[in-house]
């Protein structure tokens, strides 16, 4: 596949030809900049965003000095933004959003000696490197408890939009259950928005007048949890540790980690040879999580996804291995078999569980 | 105690025209001067870095203009059927229409355009525009509709056409799924006016579609203070009742703005993605549509004062990056000033029509 | 049927509620012959102070008045820019709006990542909260919620059954006239404006403490845009922008339980179809001229000055 192998020859030519910069002066700290598509006041994706950029801060000191900038829209403004980092002498630039994919790449074809990260993306360059986590694992886990804490044997998925990086999710969250109750069920509800709090609380809403007793959200805003307390149901955080908006329906957190990430670029940076190759990076890696497991859990649940972790982190398990059994019942991924990372990103099926036909 | 009060001048004041605008400027200035010392910045480097810097180089005043053309653009559009009283305010979703139709055009003859493809997607695209507002205008003129709600609520509607489009029929199949077009082949995009060796532009990526916005600000400005239809526009914004009285037809007037103004929308968002953008995807929401309203308003509905307000919101908007970037201050901030600087000029705008008087001691 | 249908009779009051606060407050503003397009800045600020009330350890009655005052605040700062100095209402409303937005953005910052240590509840009613279809939506409300109730019929009350309502509607129909006849065009329209201020932080109080709990910049998602719709689509009439809001809410609700119960749409367009319903009620109503024409405040947005 086309980005694979544009990674693989981006880094052979990177280290062909010596692209690396040459460090920095010891009185001259590094500076990297962050584009951020919220505020870090989002409380989710720019927030997770913000609190890997400070982990940087925290560790490395006096040898960087880190900027961002918040709410850019995804558009002709980008490139205005980026290009301005470039040009005052940031030496590495993190643009948090998929949207900033084309901008990325014009951009850096004008700075060869700045080291363009972007996130989510799938174009790379000799310069721009892409970075990722691998949000379907937090989420299967999330799933094994909703397994053991669903009564009804009904979950409930709000979604953004139909893209495979959150059909996935949906899928990891409903094997996950059905790996404890193999009888329940997801409904889906897309709401078509990244962040719209009325739009998400009413597709809760929805969910849970179906009969939907444990949620889970791909969307920005803690609404669909808020939602759960005030109904009575339980629910996750989403990208960050959501505890504190409803302590109560509260039962684990999938987060987002990119703060071990931009330490690890910073540091390669420093010592001179910035890290080039394309990172897709899940709980092993220490990219993603789940957290703040509610004390309600059951033990045997808390055992379970702790077991899977540990599987996971082992590298003796993957969530996308076989038997995968699709919707109509037919088997996607034989037993012995597991997808790679090429046709987890691509897919675009639901799993048997969920319920509804994907949107076109 | 001394009373004030307004009094109406018999002339608009020329002078206040331009000195209005240095107040506002200056009163906005205060207020930052006491924000910045309260947030421990310089208040002068901050200043210096919000409205001098950005447009110090020649590329920054390229970016300037390549922010500034759609919003001046649209506004005019609007401004025509301002004067008429006609509310369009979804010059948004008009543009995305433009958007759409001029992108059709660049995927359907993605391999195979020639030299023709852009003058044929900028005509697309104003006539997406103008065909989206037309639903307003035909609501509004035959049964009554308010424009103001119609074109608002189709503009939510083009967003999610846009997006039913990008995830759906026009996806690039490279794009591994994600809610993106292709890229537009060199023939689907306005060339840089550096690529006509315009050597002053060199390195920067203003587009010839700031042509359009140049080409319309006499055009407009002719329009509306020349032509027989603009003051018909006019008579029937102030008067509707005279317009009635003296034959102008209310539904001519009602397609006519739209149409003017859908058409402008149209061109900005073919100006969009033919321009730096260069593809449709699901993300592209500017705005713009929104900010024109302001645009025409700060420019007083006059295709002249139209040129300057737009360049006056551009520059907010590139001094709000740059005080992010370089000080490091939330965006919120710049916004705060840019709602501040509106404000105190809408204000200030007050002394160009009235004078300020003591109450006389008879009313005392 | 009936089982499925309740909850989503339940779910578009609560997205109404608010709506119908914001809207009264914008009716009102408009029958004085004013147009104040501020209102989604009013709302944040309005949700901004009432969430930083209760998060400082206020009560939820000081989170109300605090909402009001911040409504009431930014309003006359509108006011007197467009009623005093006579700028253009369009402006100066986008104006406020951007201003609102950048202010709660500002000072909200502090305020996020925690849940609204004290918040209104859902407050059943006995007996009525169990009748079938509407009593777990309209009489399990929380307490704002019926205070909201009891707004739009003593908006309704005070418009058309006061000497001061009769008043304020003539002076949106005809400052001139109006005035000649002894009233007080400016401070009525002052008066006016400020109550507009005031239910749109109030709306915003609704939002911060009543249904999301939290903060979180932009909290009301455009919504201020929708309550400004539905003052036109109510064609400025109290109980029609309760209808109004009810529509809205119920179509938007029933695109998201249709896909929940599996019925194959494109999502897309059934995340249009309430902006479609609006549009197709509103050319319904709007046939017949002559009703717009009754209802439409004949000075709506135009600048009067005292002393012309």
């Amino acid at each position: 596949m086309k980005l694979w192998k544009s990674t693989i020859a981006a880094a052979a030519l990177a280290a062909g030809l010596g692209i690396a910069s040459a460090p920095g002066d010891a009185a001259d700290p590094l500076k990297m900049a962050w584009v951020y598509v919220g505020p870090p006041g989002d409380g989710g994706w720019t927030y997770a965003h913000d609190q890997g950029r400070k982990a940087v801060e925290q560790k490395l000191g006096g040898k960087v000095q880190t900027s961002f900038v918040e709410n850019v829209p995804e558009g002709a403004d980008a490139e205005r933004v980026i290009r301005d980092l470039a040009a005052k002498g940031n030496r590495a630039i993190f643009t948090t959003s998929f949207g900033y994919m084309e901008q990325t790449l014009k951009v850096a074809k004008t700075f060869p000696k700045v080291e363009f990260y972007h996130a989510t993306g799938f174009k790379s360059a000799p310069n721009v490197t892409i970075y990722n986590s691998r949000m379907y694992e937090p989420a299967y886990l999330a799933g094994i408890i909703a397994g053991h804490v669903s009564k009804k044997g009904v979950l409930g998925f709000v979604a953004s939009f139909p893209i495979p990086e959150v059909v996935r999710n949906i899928d990891a969250f409903t094997m996950g259950a059905r790996s404890v109750n193999p009888k329940i069920t997801t409904k889906v509800v897309w709401v078509s928005t990244w962040f719209d709090p009325s739009k998400e609380r009413q597709a809760a809403e929805t969910l849970i007048g179906q009969g939907a007793d444990v949620l889970l959200q791909n969307t920005d805003s803690s609404a669909v949890l808020q939602t759960a307390q005030d109904k009575g149901v339980m629910a996750f955080g989403w990208d960050s540790d959501m505890t504190a908006y409803a302590p109560k329906a509260h039962l684990a957190s999938c987060i987002e980690i990119w703060g071990g990430y931009y330490t690890k670029v910073a540091e390669a940076m420093l010592a001179g040879k910035p890290l080039k190759s394309t990172v897709w990076g899940g709980i092993k890696d220490g990219m993603n999580d789940l957290v703040s497991v509610n004390a309600s859990v059951p033990d045997a649940a808390k055992k379970m996804v702790a077991a899977k972790k540990a599987d996971i982190v082992a590298g003796k398990w993957a969530v996308f291995q076989g038997p995968i059994v699709g919707q109509d019942g037919k088997v996607i991924v034989p037993e012995g078999k597991s997808l790679s990372d090429q046709e987890i990103d691509s897919i675009k099926w639901y799993v048997e569980g969920v319920e509804g036909q994907l949107p076109k | 105690m001394i009373r004030l009060r307004l009094v109406p001048r018999a002339q608009p004041s020329r002078a206040m025209l331009f000195v209005a605008p240095l107040l506002a400027i200056a009163l906005t200035l205060l207020v930052g001067l006491l924000v910045f010392a309260w947030l421990g910045q310089n208040p002068l480097r901050a200043f210096r870095v919000f409205f001098v810097d950005p447009v110090s180089d020649m590329s920054g005043v390229s970016e300037l203009f390549l922010k500034a053309s759609p919003l001046c653009l649209i506004a005019l559009g609007l401004a025509i059927g301002f004067r008429a009283s006609i509310w369009n305010i979804g010059a948004e979703g008009q543009m995305y229409m433009g958007g759409i139709f001029a992108t059709g055009l660049a995927i359907a003859f993605h391999d195979r355009g020639g030299a023709w493809l852009l003058p044929a997607m900028i005509l697309a695209g104003a006539i997406g525009g103008m065909l989206w507002a037309s639903i307003t205008a035909a609501l509004r003129a035959h049964f009554h509709a308010n424009e103001i709600l119609v074109s608002l609520m189709l503009t939510y509607v083009a967003d999610y056409v846009v997006k039913y489009l990008v995830f759906g029929p026009w996806q690039d199949p490279q794009a591994n799924n994600f809610p993106i077009t292709v890229q537009f082949s060199d023939n689907a995009l306005f060339p840089l006016l550096a690529q006509w060796g315009w050597e002053a532009f060199e390195g920067t990526r203003l587009n010839a579609s700031v042509l359009i916005t140049l080409a319309a600000i006499p055009l407009a400005w002719i329009f509306m203070e020349r032509s027989f239809l603009g003051f018909q526009l006019l008579v029937s914004g102030l008067a509707p009742a005279a317009a009635r009285y003296a034959g102008f037809a209310e539904k001519r007037m009602v397609w006519l703005a739209l149409l003017v103004s859908g058409g402008a929308a149209g061109l900005a968002g073919v100006s969009e993605v033919a321009g730096p953008i260069g593809q449709l995807n699901d993300r592209w929401q500017p705005l713009y549509g929104f900010t024109a309203i302001i645009v025409a308003a700060l420019g007083r509905l006059n295709a002249i004062g139209i040129a300057l307000a737009s360049l006056l919101m551009a520059l907010l908007y590139l001094g709000g990056e740059a005080v992010q970037i370089t000080l490091q201050l939330p965006k919120a901030l710049s916004q705060v000033f840019q709602g501040l600087l509106l404000m105190f000029l809408l204000g200030c705008d007050v002394l160009v029509n009235y004078r300020i008087g003591r109450v006389p001691a008879a009313a005392l | 049927m009936l089982e499925s249908v309740t909850p989503l009779a339940a779910s578009a009051v609560a997205l109404a509620m608010p709506l119908i606060l914001a809207a009264l407050g914008e009716l009102v503003v408009e029958r004085a012959g004013v147009l104040n397009l501020g209102l989604e800045g009013m709302m944040l600020l309005g949700a901004l102070a009432a969430f930083a009330t209760v998060a400082h350890g206020g009560g939820l009655v000081p989170a109300i008045l605090a909402a009001a005052a911040a409504g009431i605040l930014a309003s006359l700062a509108f006011g007197f820019i467009t009623l005093t100095l006579q700028a253009n209402q369009v402006a100066a409303g986008l104006s406020l709006t951007i201003l609102g937005a950048g202010v709660s953005a500002f000072v909200g910052r502090q305020y996020v990542g925690f849940r609204a240590p004290a918040s209104f509840e859902d407050l059943p009613i006995p007996l009525l909260s169990k009748v079938p279809l509407l009593g777990p939506s309209l009489f399990s409300l929380n307490a704002l919620g019926y205070a909201t109730l009891a707004l739009l019929a003593g908006t309704a009350w005070f418009l058309y059954r006061t000497r001061a309502g009769l008043a304020l509607r003539s002076i949106g129909e005809s400052p001139v006239v109006a005035r000649s006849l002894g009233l007080h065009v400016s401070r009525v329209r002052y008066g006016a404006v400020a109550f507009g201020g005031a239910m749109a932080g109030i709306a915003g109080c609704y939002y911060a403490v009543a249904q999301f709990k939290m903060w979180q910049e932009g909290l009301t998602s455009g919504n201020g845009w929708i309550a400004l719709a539905l003052v036109v689509f109510a064609t400025w009439r109290p109980l029609r922008v309760a209808f109004g809001a009810l529509l809205f809410g119920g179509v938007s609700a029933l695109g998201l339980y249709l896909q929940a119960i599996g019925v194959q749409v494109s999502t897309f367009a059934l995340a249009s179809l309430p902006y479609l319903a609006t549009v197709a009620v509103l050319v319904a109503i709007s046939a017949d001229q002559q009703m717009i024409r009754r209802h439409a405040p004949a000075s709506l947005g135009k600048p009067f000055h005292d002393d012309s």
